[in-house]
C-alpha cells in the first residue's frame, strides 16, 4: 500500500455518523474514498457547501460548483449551499466535527505549520488557520519525513498555524496524540518497528505499555 | 439600481480605486467587469478578494497585466504570476485568514469597526494587532475593511437589483455586495419583478447601485 492510502484509510476510520468535516487539499481529499460502510457524514467545502460529492464526471462538470480548490465537484442529494461568512461561521462556530489537513511540521505539544515557508513558499493561508482555531477535531495528514528529514520536531521552526494543538497525525508509519499536551506514539504501521518510528521523529515521543498495528 | 452597459459601469472606476471583488477561484467572479478593467487599462488598483485565482483567469488577468499595486486576500498560492510580483515588491500583499478576511468585509458593510476572533492569536497574524480577552479566552481585534466600489457577480438579477446567487459562485459576493461605496454587479440571468420570490432575495435591491446589461 503507497504511504497515502495507508494515510487516507487510518484517518477514514476517525469518521462517525452524521459528522461535518472539512477536508484539505492534497492527501486529505483522498479520506473520502474510505468512508466506512454505513457511515454517513458530511463533506464541507469552504467555499460554501455542505453534502460535496465527488467531482464530477466527464462532460457533466458545472462551473458554478467547485471545491475550495476550484475543481468541480457535484453535490450529494441534501446538500446546502450558502456565503462564505457562513461558512466560517460553521468553522469557527465549532460546527464542524473534524477537519483533515496537511502539515510541514508538527511539534512536540501538537501545535501545526502548514501555511508558509519564509523567503521560499507564502501561499497565504487560506481557511486553514481558521479550520485548526475552530474545528472540534483537527487531525494532520502528512508523510512521516520530508527528504528524509523528520517533520515531527521538538519545536516547529516554521511560523504556526495555530496555537491551538491537533488531536491527532496520521503518517505512513505512525499514529501520534497528545494526551497531557504531549506527542504519544498511539500506533504503528503494519511492518513498522516504534524504534523505526523514533528514528524518523525528532520530537520525544512517549511509549505507552501497548503500541497496537495500524488496521488498514 | 441603474443598468449600464459594462464599459460605463468601468469607465466609473478611476485608477488607483479600491475594488472589492466577489469569487473564489474565478467561480463568482465578475469576469465581464474584470475584461473590461483590462481593456480600459485601469491601473495602481487595491484589490480586496478572497485569492487571485491562475493567471488569465478571474482577478489573475488583472495581476498579468501589472494593473494591481496592493492586495488583501487569504490565498495566492495557485498564482505564481501572484507571488513573483509579491517578492519583485510590485504588488503590496496582505495575506489574512479567510474566515477573517469574510468577516472584516462584513463589519464593514454593517456599519461594525471589526470583529473579535480567535483565528491567528499565537502566530504571525497577530502582529501588530490588540488582543482582547472575553471570558477568558484571547481573541484579535480585526478591523472592518471597506473599498470603493464592491464588484459582485450574481446567478439572477430582477429589474428593480434584487439578487439571488448560484451554488459555490455565491461564495463572497453577498457580504461584498455589502461592503462597498458603489455595488456594481454582472448577472447570469436578469429577469422580470417578482421572478425571484421575497424568501430567495439574497441581496436586495437598495443595496445595488449598477447592474450591468447582459449582451
Amino acid at each position: 500500500m503507497d504511504p497515502q492510502t495507508i494515510i487516507a484509510k487510518r484517518i477514514a476510520q476517525e469518521l462517525q455518523d452524521g459528522m461535518l468535516v472539512n477536508l484539505g487539499i492534497g492527501i486529505p481529499t483522498l479520506v473520502a474514498n474510505y468512508v466506512p460502510e454505513g457511515t454517513k457524514v458530511y463533506f464541507q467545502s469552504e467555499n460554501g457547501l455542505i453534502g460535496t460529492g465527488p467531482m464530477a464526471e466527464e462532460g457533466m462538470a458545472q462551473a458554478l460548483l467547485t471545491d475550495a480548490g476550484g475543481r468541480p465537484v457535484t453535490a450529494l442529494p441534501g446538500a446546502a449551499t450558502f456565503d462564505s461568512a457562513m461558512s466560517f461561521a460553521l468553522i469557527r462556530g465549532g460546527h464542524v466535527d473534524m477537519t483533515v489537513l496537511g502539515g510541514l511540521q508538527v511539534d512536540s505539544h501538537g501545535h501545526l505549520a502548514n501555511w508558509m515557508i519564509p523567503g521560499k513558499m507564502v501561499p497565504g493561508m487560506g481557511g486553514a488557520m481558521d479550520l485548526v482555531s475552530g474545528a472540534r477535531h483537527v487531525i494532520v495528514a502528512m508523510q512521516h519525513t520530508a527528504k528524509g528529514k523528520p517533520k515531527i520536531l521538538e519545536k516547529c521552526t516554521l511560523p504556526l498555524t495555530s496555537a491551538r494543538p491537533v488531536d491527532l497525525v496520521v503518517t505512513e508509519m505512525a499514529v501520534i496524540g497528545f494526551p497531557d499536551g504531549r506527542a504519544t506514539l498511539l500506533e504503528t504501521a503494519p511492518g513498522v518497528t516504534v524504534e523505526q518510528v523514533t528514528a524518523a521523529t525528532e520530537a520525544k515521543l512517549a511509549l505507552p505499555d501497548r503500541i497496537p498495528t495500524m488496521q488498514v | 439600481m441603474k443598468a449600464v452597459s459594462v464599459q460605463d459601469a468601468v469607465a466609473l472606476i478611476p485608477d488607483g480605486a479600491s475594488l472589492m471583488i466577489g469569487g473564489f477561484m474565478a467561480v463568482g467572479t465578475p469576469e465581464r467587469v474584470i475584461d473590461e478593467l483590462v481593456r480600459q487599462g485601469k491601473r495602481d488598483l487595491k484589490i480586496i478578494a478572497n485569492d487571485t485565482a491562475r493567471p488569465g483567469q478571474g482577478i489573475g488577468k488583472l495581476v498579468d497585466k501589472g494593473l494591481v499595486s496592493r492586495l488583501i486576500a487569504s490565498h495566492i498560492g495557485l498564482n505564481p504570476e501572484t507571488q513573483k510580483q509579491m517578492i519583485a515588491g510590485k504588488i503590496q500583499v496582505e495575506l489574512v485568514p479567510q474566515g477573517t478576511l469574510v468577516e472584516r468585509m462584513r463589519a464593514g458593510g454593517s456599519g461594525l469597526g471589526g470583529v473579535l476572533t480567535p483565528t491567528g492569536v499565537g502566530t504571525l497574524v497577530e502582529k501588530g494587532k490588540q488582543k482582547v480577552d472575553v471570558d477568558g479566552k484571547s481573541y484579535l481585534v480585526e478591523t472592518a475593511l471597506q473599498a470603493d466600489f464592491s464588484l459582485v457577480h450574481a446567478f439572477l438579477a430582477d429589474y428593480s437589483g434584487n439578487l439571488s446567487y448560484a451554488l459555490t459562485a455565491r461564495n463572497f459576493n453577498p457580504v461584498i455586495a455589502m461592503a462597498g461605496k458603489t455595488t456594481i454587479v454582472s448577472v447570469e440571468h436578469i429577469v422580470p419583478v417578482g421572478m425571484i420570490a421575497p424568501d430567495h432575495v439574497v441581496t436586495p435591491a437598495p443595496v445595488v447601485d449598477y447592474i450591468v446589461a447582459n449582451g
